[in-house]
């Protein structure tokens, strides 16, 4: 006979759950206007969309930490960090649809109503430590991420969100192995209850292999989410095959959920001193941000070497998440709310100069040579990209470079100064893609004979671009009270 | 004018924006104008530095980021001033005597940002301002160098900005590390370059965070084997851009190394003595004589200018007043004289498109006044007495005399290959017959040249008869540094290394 459980209102704690109500809701009401009638255009989706965010936002923003719902929910300093990168990110997103051309996907409420799920996902994925409800964020975001890539409707799109959900689904098993084994070992899926079993049993000689086999399971599940080393070969493809703003999107959105999550799992055993997982994870770091920094050297499209790029970085921020200290800890949230306003501002640059058609080469939206000699067609567009590019490159005083500072700083604090190095020299590689951008825009002639190359260009996505560069231009005014705030609400989660 | 150092760094950076608005047929003047003022500023700051004390002065203060110890934080001593007065008068003169027609406007913009940054270069005292100047100054000069260079200009602009933003990421980690030092002993952190004098490392950690450093300024200097970006950066720039590149960029190179490495490292300085003096040896002696098989014009100052930065090491690690005074002087020297034969160069080439030596020959005849400017500045430029280049060269080679005798008398040789490479420019470029008969046309300096390379030659005999104005308040403040080294080193040979008391002003 099981004993009915005595639960009040009080204690589901329902503000908590608050923030993914309201995105739920809201993508459900907008397929209910959807019903009523359709053919509505997409500006009232996109301002619809935004409200709903806005309400989020101020949902997260009234959240004390705390625990709730059956204890599964835990909205920490980490989750509220995350949920508001991942809303302020999708914020600046949604307006992207606003385009001056039709594209297919954006006259769908759909689009607009998975999109709205896929944040809550994320939302779920980030403030929670049973490994269930992670697996179950984790996938409510994917499937919804994979449909909006497909939407976009182009061949390519379809081998994109094909190739993203294989590899997505072989990354779901070897988390749930991962999980499984956990769960064997340590009778938990309460990543609390299974640091405390760890503790006690993970010094025992049998148990090593185990303990480190399920890290290395789950590791192998997040390497895929965080397209990390050699777990990566997913990433180009599909960032060339989505659309710009939605691969921009993608760079940062899934990969700072992943990161919360990461960061919870693996510094239950980075504060164990397991160290074997600690050397994993710094040697796939470090790979992967050489490897793909290599790699981004020989693209011939932009959006391929911005793609290869968004690797490097990811593999830089991971990094840092092997020092297991504060510092490092917060260097991952720190790193990329700077990071994510000159990577979507750069994105959004491509999509601004998006045709319908391959105008510029039999394989590529953007090569390189579609943006030769910018400097005199569109000399504002020269510069902003130019200053997105330097502020990618790591050059003060843009936003990245404080990002590259605070974690090579806690690199050196931790007692790697190699790792410091190589980050620094990884960096100085990247200059040279970067600036081949640069180079081209700037210092070559004009390859085609065009007055404009921003066919897509309209007043939102000028905006969009006008916040992004005002944050990357500024952000040593502001570099500070980021700082304080996330690194208090990091380390008030214990991390 | 309490601001005046936040004054000289963003009045560039402001007029520079505004200069956008202007139109592009008046944008020269404007250019001009905007330097020229800035001159003045500096020339103010000049009139009210004290030259009597030693200390930093004119210091500004703000938070940036608070709880990670990052400031805004810039000052200005004996050291720094003058580079700042010969940056922004290189800067002006640069900008009368340029002649680029295409793009100006961009042009003068570009001048007035990298103004700033080099500016800020000199002024920050606090490690993380220092290098956010540091790594931005390269970012116009890319620019220059790349839209305005001949033709292997792109190759050229990005070598040389992978090259140092390589060795910066490098100095960077130093910087890193010294600030965890910093907080590890204090519980405080601190970018202030000032907070880092108080800390004294052991020999291993002074060792590897000189290292760390020297990466850094080495590649900017350039320091032998380091150099190869450099022949092409200024083969390829605009005149322009050569003259900045001479003139100051790459004495952020040299000024780092008094600024940071020598307080900082006291210890890993002096033992790093001998290495460096044979590297700036190997640079005086074999770039000058890289320098004579050189055909073309521009590539022997290129050249030369690396030799003469081997001078400007030797002298910052002779560890004594004479020594570091005399370097800092020669910053300068070789600041204006090498930013004027590359303006020189640039005369000839705007009238006949060519800098090969072969192709001229007989010029005196033709062009008496340019011939009559070159050769002062030739004369400068191998040392000759009287002429701002024989003071601190002679300062320099007297204090590293102390070091090692067997090292100097190797280091003056560099005045008779100077001498050798330089003249024999002069006579295949000015004497002998008009081999070529399309020379014959060409027009001597006109008003605009003269105007620009008078108060250079009035520098270039001023100061090489009468030094002491500048020589001073350098000197102060370099004695000031040393006998604070001298306190902080840890080892015996250290100690007896650096020589605090004897000043240059005796030796002369």
């Amino acid at each position: 006979m099981v004993t009915p459980i005595q639960v009040t209102v009080q204690e589901l704690n329902l503000p908590l759950l608050a923030p993914m109500l309201i995105a739920i809701a809201g993508g459900l009401g907008i397929l209910v206007i959807d019903l009523f009638k359709s053919n509505l255009d997409k500006s009232l989706y996109v301002m619809l969309s935004m409200i709903i965010l806005f309400a989020d936002l101020l949902a997260v923003a009234g959240i004390t930490p705390n625990r709730g719902f059956f204890d599964l929910m835990l909205v920490d300093g980490v989750s509220i960090v995350s949920q508001f990168l991942v809303i302020v990110a999708s914020m600046l997103f949604i307006p992207l649809a606003l385009t001056s051309k039709r594209f297919h996907e954006f006259s769908y409420p759909e689009f607009f109503a998975l999109f709205l799920f896929m944040v809550a996902g994320f939302q779920f994925m980030v403030s929670t430590d049973n490994l269930i409800l992670i697996f179950v964020g984790i996938e409510t975001a994917s499937l919804a991420l994979y449909t909006l890539i497909a939407m976009h409707n182009r061949s390519n799109s379809f081998e994109a969100a094909i190739k993203y959900f294989t590899m997505g689904a072989l990354a779901a098993g070897f988390y749930a192995m991962g999980s499984a084994v956990i769960y064997a070992t340590t009778g938990s899926i309460e990543l609390w209850q299974i640091k405390e079993a760890l503790s006690i049993s993970s010094s025992t000689g049998s148990m090593v292999l185990a303990v480190t086999g399920g890290a290395v399971l789950l590791l192998v599940a997040f390497a895929f989410k965080l397209s990390l080393f050699p777990f990566h070969t997913w990433a180009p493809d599909v960032y060339e095959g989505a659309s710009a703003p939605l691969a921009g999107y993608m760079s940062i959105v899934p990969k700072v959920a992943a990161f919360a999550v990461a960061l919870r799992i693996f510094n239950i055993y980075i504060d164990l001193g397991v160290e074997s997982v600690r050397t994993i994870i710094l040697v796939l770091a470090v790979v992967t941000m050489t490897l793909a920094n290599m790699m981004a050297l020989v693209q011939e499209d932009v959006k391929r070497m911005l793609a290869y790029s968004s690797i490097s970085h990811a593999g830089f921020v991971m990094a840092a998440l092997a020092l297991g200290t504060t510092k490092g800890n917060a260097g991952v949230f720190i790193y990329y709310a700077l990071f994510m306003f000159t990577n979507l501002g750069a994105f959004t640059m491509l999509w601004i100069s998006r045709h319908k058609k391959l105008m510029y080469s039999d394989r590529y939206d953007h090569p390189y040579e579609k943006f030769a000699g910018l400097i005199k067609i569109m000399p504002m567009g020269a510069v902003v990209m130019a200053l997105f590019m330097l502020s990618l490159a790591g050059v003060p005083p843009f936003s990245v470079f404080w990002g590259k500072l605070f974690i090579m700083s806690a690199a050196v604090d931790a007692g790697y100064i190699k790792l410091a190095i190589i980050m620094g020299l990884n960096s100085a590689i990247a200059a040279y893609y970067y600036l081949k951008l640069v180079v081209y825009m700037f210092l070559k002639e004009p390859v085609f004979n065009t007055d404009t190359i921003y066919y897509n260009i309209s007043k939102p996505l000028m905006v969009i671009v006008g916040i992004a560069l005002v944050a990357t231009v500024t952000s040593v005014f502001f570099f500070d009270v980021l700082l304080t705030y996330i690194y208090a609400l990091v380390s008030a989660s214990g991390f | 004018m309490s601001f005046i150092l936040s004054i000289l760094i963003f009045f560039p950076l402001i007029a520079g924006m505004l200069g956008f608005i202007v139109d592009k047929g008046s944008a020269r003047v404007y250019g001009i104008s905007i330097a020229a003022i800035e001159f003045l500023l500096s020339l103010w700051l000049w009139m009210n530095f004290d030259a009597n004390s030693a200390a930093i002065q004119f210091i500004e203060f703000m938070p940036i980021v608070k709880d990670f110890g990052i400031n805004y934080y810039v000052g200005v001593d004996g050291i720094s001033l003058f580079l700042v007065v010969m940056t922004t008068l290189m800067t002006l003169i640069g900008m009368v005597s340029m002649t680029i027609k295409n793009e100006i406007k961009n042009m003068v913009v570009t001048i007035l940002f990298l103004e700033m940054t080099m500016v800020g270069v000199f002024l920050a005292l606090d490690a993380i301002v220092f290098y956010f100047f540091w790594e931005l100054s390269l970012v116009p000069m890319l620019y220059i160098i790349g839209a305005w260079g001949g033709p292997l200009r792109v190759y050229a602009s990005i070598k040389f900005f992978l090259y140092t933003f390589s060795g910066s990421l490098i100095m960077l980690v130093g910087m890193l590390f010294v600030a965890y030092k910093f907080h590890e002993i204090t519980g405080v952190w601190s970018f202030a370059i000032t907070d880092w004098y108080a800390l004294k490392f052991d020999l291993n950690y002074q060792f590897w965070l000189f290292l760390a450093f020297f990466v850094g300024f080495a590649i900017k200097v350039p320091m032998f084997p380091f150099h190869t970006w450099l022949p092409y950066a200024h083969g390829q720039a605009p005149t322009i851009g050569s003259v900045i590149l001479a003139a100051v960029l790459l004495k952020m190179g040299t000024y780092g190394f008094v600024r940071f490495s020598l307080p900082m490292f006291p210890d890993a300085s002096v033992m790093m003595i001998l290495p460096i003096a044979i590297i700036s040896i190997i640079m005086i002696i074999y770039t000058a004589m890289v320098a004579y098989a050189q055909e073309d014009m521009k590539q022997v100052i290129a050249y030369s200018s690396v030799s003469h930065m081997g001078i400007i090491m030797l002298g910052i690690f002779a560890m004594n007043s004479q020594g570091i005074s005399g370097s800092i002087f020669q910053m300068l020297s070789h600041g204006i004289v090498s930013g004027a034969l590359f303006m020189l160069v640039g005369v000839i080439y705007d009238r006949t498109h060519t800098k090969i030596m072969s192709n001229f020959g007989g010029l005196a005849t033709i062009m008496p006044k340019y011939a009559l400017v070159f050769g002062i500045m030739l004369m400068a430029s191998v040392g000759l007495p009287l002429t701002i280049g024989f003071v601190g060269e002679f300062l320099v080679l007297i204090g590293f005399y102390k070091v090692s005798p067997v090292l100097t008398i190797l280091a003056g040789t560099s005045i008779i290959v100077g001498a050798i490479y330089m003249l024999a420019l002069y006579k295949k470029s000015f004497f002998g017959a008009i081999t070529n008969e399309e020379n014959k046309k060409l027009k001597d300096l006109d008003s605009r040249e003269i105007v620009s390379f008078i108060p250079l030659v009035a520098i270039v005999i001023w100061l090489g008869v009468y030094p002491k104005p500048v020589l001073t308040p350098i000197d102060n403040s370099v004695q000031a540094m040393l006998s604070f080294m001298k306190e902080k080193a840890i080892t015996p040979e250290a100690k007896n290394m650096i020589v605090a008391t004897q000043t240059a002003k005796e030796a002369k």
